[in-house]
Formats: structure tokens, sequence, C-alpha cells
């Protein structure tokens, strides 16, 4: 039994004042090996902190992860993450970076530096190996933690808003560099973001949550991702259901965050 | 306490008052300042513009950016600390023309003039030899004269005085009512003292003579020694030592204490940092005692250390392991906590251990800042063992300074204290220089 499956995930805490926060409830997922889920939601519907759970960073308080059939407990090297910045360990060279995950495991760095080589290839760093990370730019230190996460082996990739922190033009480049990874790794990939567009180009499945309590609020399986695995995504974009799935999830979006503004105003 | 405010009120008015004296020579450095400044930039000028980025900004008044150090101004400056120096105390370094006005020294004479009761006057004149202080004085060649009044002389020591028994030589003296009325032909009593043009001539009240050789505007050596004087005294207690103890016996001892004493409070507080960064029971334990040591200087511990541990190095040692303790802990609690959480979630999701995690990412991220404070540990170090040797100590360069100001070895104080300047400074640049090479991605995270 392969895949991820989040069975019913509540998450409950107390504040100091008394109160509580119910950051989850009720998250059921099943994500099938090879599949990329895309994440969406106003601030506060609790898309971070579903992934902080399934990379085992926090606990649930109901329901259970799964992976490959086992319960999940903390984190471990079968869940990577790649987070928007620095996460990168900049005393390490960009080579050191990426076979962090198999020099903790012991493999000698003999063995390690092929995959560790081809990844690098694969992201287009084959010349900056021996650079330390702070010598690169934003967008190229993105590179180097989808390579370093990969170098790893995982069977899931969680991805934190990863192409967030940057500029337009080198997001697009990255968004084509994550589907062609999708494509030849076949690894089951969670991004969470909150581009609308990165959701749609980049999600096979997509998940708009909804907030207070945290909570999925509609899904959709969109076949934008297979397109652009092949086309050029400015390409993908003129496709007829594009836009008015665009212009659908906007509105939802628009709607939850006009409502959580009015609810503040009454509670003040 | 109104007594205590009336006091100290009239110490400010003291201390108001001397800097309204200083302020001639505050104003006349400043002044040298902007000339020497209008001067380089009128050079500069002449020698053709700089076309730099820098030099086409319009703003620079206020851009952080656009002011970097000059280094003619601070040749400028270096350079003008040493004339001023050598000028103010007759520096062989320094050509003669240089010079500020020094004492006098030589030979001149002056006259008096006495009045008997009977109101005869009559004239004599008193001889004047002025000897630089460790010259052999050489006393006048004069002719005493005949007469009832004889001419005199003198020998004094420059920056000294001396009284002259006028009438020691002669045959009516002050007893038979002769005193003395005028000075080189200027009217002289209790009250007023004659310019000689080489010295002043004043009278006791017993009615002697007190001469005083002109001291011009330089510095006696007691007081500021020659540039001069200050390197002979390196060289030569370089080589002989002083108080039978060499220089770099007196520098070994004071690097020795500060470098086991850094050593040990390093040895100690990174790792009481590192458990107060990541255990909360260790930061609760050592907070309050950390936050309350942290503000207390380690001079004031002094007095406590010796009497617990004497004067020895134990002791010494253990004023500076205190000096550098609780700057580490502090240093390497801040290291610690400092780690963003994402380094610490990507490496426990690349498969990292507890131990691992420390060794390869808390570690390595704390560095910048546990060098930051070994940086400021050896500061506050350096400038504690110096104190403390000025207090009680057999050897050390505080201890040298000390023991040669009861001498007045004034030049000795003043190496000692530059020596110590440059240690400091030699000890700061080696820090930085060790941050450069093993942190160099310090505050590049």
């Amino acid at each position: 039994m392969t895949g991820l499956v989040i069975d019913k995930l509540s998450m409950r805490f107390d504040l100091p004042n008394g109160g509580a926060v119910q950051a989850l409830q009720d998250v059921s997922l099943d994500l099938k090996q090879g599949e990329l889920l895309s994440v969406l939601g106003p601030s506060g519907c609790g898309k971070t902190t579903l992934l902080n759970i399934v990379a085992g960073f926090l606990a649930q308080t109901e329901g259970e992860v799964r992976l490959n059939g086992k319960t999940v407990h903390g984190p471990d090297a079968q869940r990577g993450m790649v987070f928007q910045q620095g996460a990168l360990f900049e005393w390490m060279s960009v080579r050191d970076n990426v076979s962090f995950g198999p020099d903790m495991k012991g493999t000698p760095k003999a063995e390690s530096r092929k995959t560790v080589d081809h990844l690098l290839n694969v992201v287009g760093l084959q010349d900056f190996k021996d650079k330390m990370v702070y010598e690169l730019s934003g967008g190229m230190q993105q590179r180097v933690a989808l390579a370093r996460c990969l170098a790893n082996d995982p069977d899931v990739i969680l991805m934190d808003e990863p192409l967030g922190a940057l500029d337009a033009l080198t997001r697009e480049k990255m968004q084509s560099l994550v589907l062609k990874l999708w494509k030849e790794t076949g690894k089951t990939i969670i991004l969470i973001t909150h581009s609308v567009e990165e959701a749609l180009l980049l999600g096979e499945r997509l998940v708009v949550m909804a907030p207070r309590p945290g909570r999925i609020h509609k899904e959709y399986r969109l076949p934008f991702a297979d397109l652009g695995v092949n086309a050029d995504l400015r390409e993908v974009k003129k496709h007829p259901d594009y836009n008015a799935t665009r212009e659908e999830i906007l509105n939802m979006i628009w709607n939850m965050e006009e409502e959580i503004m009015g609810r503040s105003e009454e509670t003040a | 306490m109104g007594q205590i405010v009336q006091d100290l009120s009239g110490e400010l008015a003291q201390l108001f008052l001397s800097i309204l004296g200083a302020l001639p020579f505050i104003l006349g450095y400043v002044a040298l300042i902007l000339l020497s400044m209008f001067i380089w930039t009128f050079l500069r000028a002449q020698m053709g513009r700089v076309r730099d980025y820098t030099s086409l900004k319009t703003v620079t008044f206020g851009d952080e950016s656009a002011v970097i150090s000059d280094k003619a101004a601070s040749v400028i400056s270096i350079v003008l600390i040493f004339v001023i120096w050598g000028a103010f105390t007759g520096s062989n370094w320094l050509p003669g023309p240089l010079h500020a006005p020094g004492p006098f020294v030589g030979e001149d004479a002056f006259t008096y003039t006495i009045e008997g009761p009977n109101g005869a006057q009559a004239d004599a004149t008193v001889y004047v030899s002025v000897h630089p202080q460790g010259v052999a004085p050489v006393p006048p060649e004069f002719d005493e004269g005949t007469g009832p009044i004889r001419n005199d002389s003198v020998v004094v020591q420059a920056y000294r005085s001396k009284l002259i028994s006028w009438d020691a030589n002669d045959d009516v003296t002050r007893d038979d009512g002769v005193k003395i009325v005028a000075v080189d032909g200027r009217a002289i009593d209790a009250d007023t003292d004659v310019d000689v043009g080489f010295g002043r001539v004043a009278l006791t009240d017993k009615g002697t003579l007190n001469f005083e050789p002109g001291q011009g505007w330089q510095m006696e050596n007691i007081w500021l020694p020659a540039p001069d004087s200050v390197w002979r005294r390196l060289v030569s207690v370089s080589a002989d030592g002083y108080q039978n103890v060499t220089l770099a016996e007196h520098l070994s001892y004071s690097l020795f204490r500060v470098i086991v004493g850094f050593a040990l409070g390093a040895l100690v507080g990174i790792p009481l940092g590192y458990a107060m960064g990541l255990s909360n029971w260790f930061r609760g334990w050592f907070d309050p005692i950390v936050e309350f040591m942290r503000p207390v200087p380690p001079l004031a511990l002094i007095p406590l250390v010796i009497i617990w541990a004497g004067i020895g190095e134990q002791g010494k040692i253990i004023l500076l392991f205190l000096a550098a303790l609780w700057i580490m802990a502090i240093g390497a609690r801040s290291g610690v906590s400092g780690v963003k959480i994402t380094k610490v979630h990507a490496a426990y999701s690349l498969g990292a251990s507890k131990w691992q995690i420390l060794r390869h990412v808390i570690i390595p991220n704390s560095l910048p800042e546990i060098f930051t404070a070994a940086r400021v540990a050896m500061g506050v170090c350096w400038g504690t063992v110096v104190a403390a040797e000025l207090v009680a100590a057999e050897k050390g360069v505080g201890k040298m300074i000390v023991a040669a100001s009861k001498f007045q070895d004034t030049d000795i104080v003043l190496m000692g204290i530059i020596l110590i300047g440059i240690i400091g400074f030699g000890i700061d640049m080696l820090m930085r220089w060790a941050e450069r090479v093993l942190v160099p991605w310090k505050g590049k995270g």
C-alpha cells in the first residue's frame, strides 16, 4: 500500500488567555504515489500547520498520517522538505549542502558523489558545485534546496511556498523545473502556495482550505500540470479552463477573507 | 544631602573652569584639522579629479556609504600627534625651528639695587648659570667687584628655582637695614616680580631674592618625556629590563594571564551558553546568575579576588576567567538562539540525529556570534589584566608602569601605555583575521 494518507486530522491548542484555537478540523486527504497536490487558502487556514504535521514537526490532536501504511511520528528522511528560504547551511559549499542527507546516513562521499553531481546537473548548477551557498542568487539557492531534498530520495516532498521569495521571472522558470523534477522522479509532492496561478499550474490536484477552523473547502482535479510538463507554461495559461478556474478560486478565497474581516469587526 | 549637592556643584564649577581654560587648545586643534583639510583638498584638486561612482554622487551629506575614512587624514593626524608631542618636548626627532620655545639654559645676568636706611643706593650684578637636568652645573665665572655690595652668582637647574643670599658676601647686610628696591632698574617688593628676560626674580618676605629661570612652552621631562626618550627607554628596557625584570617578561606575564584566563572562560562559558540555549531548565537556572554577573565590572571584583586568592597568578586568572565567562556564555547562548528553525527542520527531515544537528547545524551557526563574543572578551580581559596588575602584581605591564610612576619615570609609563594600546589593537586585529578565515559565512545567512 503505497501513498500518503491523511486521516481525519485535527489540531487544537490552548492559548495562555484561556481560549483555544482549532487550527485544523477533520482534514482528510489521500495521495497516491506520484501525485502532486497544491494547497491554497487565505492566511490562517492552517495550510502550514497541515504541512508541519505531515513533516512531523508538530503533533496532531486527533487522526493520523500514514505513509505507505505506516503511521508517522516525528520527522525523518522519508518526508523531505523545501522551505521558502534560509534553510540552506551557509557554512557549507553547494555540494556539501546537497550531500547533507547521504552524509548524515553515513554514506561515503565517494558513493554519494555521483548522485550529487547528477542532481546538480539536473537543476542546472553544474558550474557552481564548489561555491558557497551565500555566493548564489535566490533562485539558485532554491535549486540547491530542491537538489538537497532529492539527494535523500524521500518518498514525499513537502514544499512550503518554495518559490514565494523569488522574482516573477525566476519564479516562472522554477515552476517549470518543479514540474520537470516531479515527472522525472515520480515523487509525491505537497506544495503550499499563496499564488493561485502557481497552484493551478503545478497542482495535479488542488485543495482550497478555509479558515477557523482550518478545513478543506473544495478540491479540484486539474489538467494543467500534465500539460505544463511538455509545454511552455505561458501556453498552458491560454487553456480555456485556466482563466475560469482561476477566477472561481480567487472569488472563493476573496469571499473567505471578506468573511474573516467581517467577523473580526463584529468581535471588535 | 544638601551638603553633597553643594560639594558636587562645586566640583562641577571647577571642572567647567578647567574646560574653559583648555578651550583655546581645543579650538587650536580643530583649526589645525580644518586647515589641513583645506590644504589637502586643494592639493588633490591640483592633482586631477577622481571619476569613480562616489564622486558622481550629488548627495553625500547624510549618505553613509559615501563617507569613507580618508587615509590622508589618518596619516596627517598621526604625524601631527608626534609633531605636537615633539614640539612641546623639544624632541631631537624634530628640527629645531619646529620646537616650541624651550626653557632658558645658559648664562646671563641681572642687576639689583639696594637702598640703605639712610636712602643711599648701590647696584650689584647676579651672574646666573642655568643647566638642564642631568648635566653637571658650571658655576659662572665672575668678578665679585669691590665696595659694600659685591656681585653674586647662582647656579639653577632648568624648571627649578633658587634663593639668592645676595648679602652673604657683603659688608652691609639686611641686618643693617639694607634692602633691595629694584631689579634691572625696575621696582620690586614682596608682592611684585620682575621679568628679567630669561626668568623671573621675586623677593621673599625676608628680603631674599628668588630666581626662577624662564620655562618656555615645553613640558618638563617628568611631565611629558619626548618621543625619542620614550623610544630610547623602550630600547634600553627591552635590552636590560626595568627593576631586574625584562620587558619581554612583563609582557609575557600579562599575555599569559589573558590567554589562560580567556581560554578557561571560553572553555566553561561556551558549553554553559549552549546549555542555556538548548534547555529550558538550564536557561532558567543560569539566567539570573548570568544577568546579575554581567553588569558587574570585572575591575570591581579585584579587591575580593585579592582577599580570596592573593596577588599571585591564581587570583589574576580567576579574575580574567570571570571576565570572559559571562561574555562567552551570553555569546554562545545567543548564537544558539539565533539558529533559524527552518535550518533545524530541514536537517531533521534530511535524516539528521540530535547529535548531528548539534555538530553540523547549531555549532557552525553559532560560531559567528561566538567569535564576536571572543573579540569583546579578549578586549575586556586585556583591560582587566592591566588594571589588576596596577593594583597588585609582581610582574606584568601594569606592574611596570605603576612601579615606574612611583619613581617618576614618566617615559616608562608612557612606553607602557603605548605598548598596552598596540597589543590590545593587535589582539583585536588577530581576532578579526581569525574570524574572516574561520567563519567566512558570518552575516551571510
